[in-house]
């Protein structure tokens, strides 16, 4: 379902806004797809990582010579084989990266990798791995953030001291940097309040969960340069990575993007990549790496766990009057926690005239914390929405218009400082508030929830290159892996532009020696940003074509409209050009029609959303049924709706795993005890009913169609609908996640 | 003259100030005048920082022009996953 703010005089298109067929469907479910690990070279090697297995410890020695005398092994690689960043005066955040690929004289989390092996196969590769002989001295761990501050707590890094805080401190601490929001008058605006509610709030990593494991394969040449096929969310970004790490230039690397197999902000970093190339430039052979299951869970990126303590108050008649938050992230091994961004968002949603809100990154001895899906924002919307559903039962007020009481309009002033341009939070409560699932009764034995999120979006870099071939089908070309169907969309733009059938449009996804930069396909910016690269090279192509049919025709340009795929004369006088009339003759007529353009593109418009969740809740066992789920979100203009609602439906998905199953579970030693999808759960799709989708179109006034981005908004809000659902279904409370039914059931028998 | 509006993190540089108003043409040139003024603080604000102008989050804008009247907000640079 689809509701949409339409513009006086808005255009209505004949592409965009279409359900085409998805250009990489036939390869994907044929298997002819190619995935990270699906690339044979001639005289291929495979790799193996030997990581510590402790949570922490001082290396005092590598011993690789066994792992180097065993036959089929051609190479094998340690910390010294890359370059000491630290010794080079690198900056820190590029030392911290090259540590977490090879350990260098500390392991920091169980998994950390120590050395790494090419040989002639997997089986020969693991052995040797497991043959390199690392001898340890274990240090004692911290695996929460309530443990890595605690005083006398073992410090993970003897030079942090903690950012933000003033006077500086003088001793070092795991906590890597605060950050604080403020405005107004706390003490006058809970003074205001007529209740008051103060809560804590727990939450567990979870992992992004992506089905296929991380995997490259690279092929270094003889001339200082080598190739990588990479499953990633951002090529360009790999590339720099990789390169910083291994001490080489960016342009000595050519990265081919290949399909991925789901990344939601995980595969935006490093972990194999300068690993293959070292061990292919130290092998001359190509090698693959491919991770186990147990590797993606023990040694890439969760998204933090977290302890947050918030305040709230509100009027009788539902005005938010103050709120005051203290959270703290885990980042892991290394500082970079999304607790900045968890500041930036926690009440983004509302107008609330008083505020302190202060976050800690605090490091641990778990992997590094990567990005999933609007990071940093689901975890604290899970404790600010969840009071506010308190505050609303406190009051005996409706969720939704207690929202719409102190919903952030255009105007408001965001509390991480600038006024918000046009939004469509308002739109998407009202959506659910006028939807035939929060109009109909709560089922006997049901909870029901709602919760809103906010995701900032972003722009950035993009390029893009169209050409029209001779035979007047349309070649696009970018720079953007494709995570979540927008090749489709830069098909759409393409057909749209041209006037053209989206079928005669194909799509490409570049290399970084074919196309210009590109940022990573993250942030929800890809239709936003490269689509308007994409847009800007059709609008060119159309002044190009129009000035082409005019030097055919011996008129002038002012003379020429392009008008549903083809050039016309505005007298009516000459038979129309089609595309492939004007490709056809395109030497006469100042030769290949190509235009690649580049922008680090601006204006990206801010996604809301409102969800909403039926619970079946069987108070014998514990157990949640999840019964029926709607989302309304904004997405300014649904290029292609299926994925737009595919999006929409991933990050509820994701976000009800997140509120039920999901958490790292690590033993007192700091090993972690389900590296598995079977301990570790995460939904599937018989666990869950359709997602009911609304898509809600406020138009971004900054983008030539309207768009939003939408890939991240959509995992805000589920947690906290999921605990408000609980709540008003049982009368229990949890405020710590996983809500799984163990927890439950134990909050019910304690009830009364 | 425009206004620049500072967060809390920047309170220990800026001290009781939570705005100010300067004559800045760009971004350059206003990070160089707060420097004079806030000892430390053009290191701060260049790293990792966007810019917002006028409500328009702008990343990497050493160089953009700031409208006369605009308002002017640092804020951490957004990633997204």
């Amino acid at each position: 379902m689809t509701m949409t703010e339409e513009p006086t005089g808005a255009p209505s298109y004949k592409w965009v806004g279409s359900r085409s067929v998805r250009p990489d469907g036939l390869d994907k479910v044929t298997g002819k797809a190619q995935f990270g690990a699906d690339l044979k070279l001639p005289n291929m090697l495979e790799g193996a990582v030997t990581r510590s297995p402790h949570a922490h410890a001082k290396i005092i020695s590598i011993d690789t010579t066994a792992a180097e005398a065993m036959a089929g092994v051609h190479a094998v690689v340690t910390a010294a084989d890359l370059p000491d960043l630290a010794e080079a005066g690198a900056k820190t955040d590029d030392i911290f990266m090259s540590e977490k690929i090879l350990a260098r004289s500390k392991v920091l989390w169980e998994g950390h990798p120590v050395a790494a092996v090419a040989a002639t196969s997997r089986e020969i590769a693991r052995a040797a791995a497991a043959a390199i002989v690392v001898e340890y001295e274990p240090l004692p761990h911290v695996l929460t953030v309530t443990e890595a501050l605690a005083d006398g707590a073992p410090v993970l890094h003897e030079s942090m001291m903690t950012r933000g805080v003033d006077p500086a401190p003088e001793t070092a601490s795991n906590a890597a940097s605060r950050a604080v929001h403020e405005r107004g008058d706390l003490d006058k605006g809970f003074a205001d309040a007529d209740v008051v509610l103060e809560r804590e709030y727990t939450t567990k990593p979870v992992h992004q969960g992506y089905i296929e494991p991380h995997a490259c394969v690279a092929d270094a040449g003889q001339d200082g340069r080598a190739n990588l096929f990479v499953s990633s969310q951002g090529h360009f970004s790999m590339r720099a990575m990789t390169a910083t790490t291994l001490g080489w230039d960016p342009s000595q690397l050519n990265v081919t993007p290949a399909e991925i197999g789901g990344g939601f902000g995980g595969k935006t970093t490093i972990y194999l990549e300068p690993l293959a190339v070292r061990l292919s430039t130290k092998a001359g052979r190509p090698v693959r790496l491919v991770m186990g299951r147990d590797e993606v869970f023990k040694a890439t990126g969760p998204t933090s766990g977290s302890h947050m303590k918030i305040k709230m108050g509100i009027t009788n008649d539902g005005q938010i009057t103050a709120a005051q938050i203290w959270m703290a992230f885990e980042a892991g091994a290394f500082p970079g926690s999304p607790v900045g961004a968890a500041g930036m968002t926690a009440i983004a949603c509302y107008t609330v005239p008083n505020f302190f809100i202060e976050g800690f990154d605090v490091v641990c001895n778990k992997p590094k914390v990567a990005a999933y899906r609007a990071p940093g924002a689901p975890i604290i919307a899970y404790g600010v929405e969840s009071i506010i559903d308190e505050l609303c039962l406190a009051i005996d007020m409706d969720p939704i218009d207690v929202r719409l009481k102190n919903a952030a309009v255009e105007g408001t002033q965001a509390s991480y400082g600038p006024e918000f341009p046009r939004i469509g939070f308002v739109e998407t409560l009202e959506a659910i508030r006028d939807s035939e699932h929060y109009r109909s009764p709560v089922p006997e034995g049901y909870g029901r929830g709602v919760a809103s999120g906010f995701w900032f979006n972003i722009g950035g870099n993009s390029t893009a290159t169209v050409h029209v071939n001779e035979d007047g089908n349309v070649n696009v070309i970018t720079g953007s892996p494709d995570i979540g169907g927008s090749r489709a969309s830069m098909a759409l733009f393409a057909a749209e532009e041209f006037g053209i059938d989206v079928g005669r449009v194909s799509t490409k996804i570049a290399d970084t020696q074919t196309i210009g930069f590109n940022d990573v396909t993250g942030g929800s910016r890809v239709t936003l940003a490269t689509g308007k690269v994409v847009i800007d090279c059709c609008r060119t192509i159309k002044q190009d074509l129009r000035r082409r049919a005019a030097k055919t025709w011996d008129c002038e340009i002012d003379d020429v409209e392009w008008v549903e795929g083809q050039a016309q004369h505005a007298s009516g006088t000459e038979t129309p050009l089609s595309l492939a009339d004007l490709a056809a003759k395109a030497s006469r007529t100042g030769g290949p029609i190509s235009v690649t353009q580049s922008d680090n593109v601006r204006g990206a418009g801010a996604g809301f959303t409102t969800q909403l969740v039926d619970l079946e809740i069987d108070d014998e066992t514990g157990v949640c049924r999840v019964a029926r789920y709607t989302t309304a979100q904004d997405a300014g203009k649904a290029i292609h709706p299926s994925y737009v609602e595919g999006q929409m439906q991933g990050g509820v998905v994701q976000g009800i795993g997140w509120a039920f199953n999901e958490e790292y579970i690590h033993r007192t030693d700091g090993t972690l005890d389900n590296p598995s999808f079977l301990d570790y759960r995460i939904p599937v799709a018989s666990d869950l009913p359709m997602i009911e989708t609304i898509v809600v179109e406020v138009p971004n006034p900054n983008h030539p169609y309207g768009v939003r981005g939408v890939g991240e908004a959509g995992i805000v809000p589920p947690m906290a609908a999921i605990g408000n659902a609980i709540e008003r279904g049982t009368g229990c409370r949890l405020n710590d996640l996983p809500m799984s039914p163990i927890r439950l059931l134990d909050a019910i028998n304690h009830r009364h | 003259m425009i206004t620049v509006k500072f967060s809390a993190s920047l309170r220990d540089l800026t001290g009781d100030d939570k705005e100010i108003e300067v004559e800045a043409p760009t971004v350059r040139k206003l990070i160089s005048l707060l420097d004079e003024r806030y000892p430390g603080i053009g290191d701060r604000l260049s790293e990792a920082t966007s810019v917002a102008i006028n409500g328009e989050i702008l990343p990497d804008a050493l160089y953009e022009a700031i409208p006369d009247g605009a308002e002017v907000h640092f804020l951490a640079t957004i990633a997204g996953g």
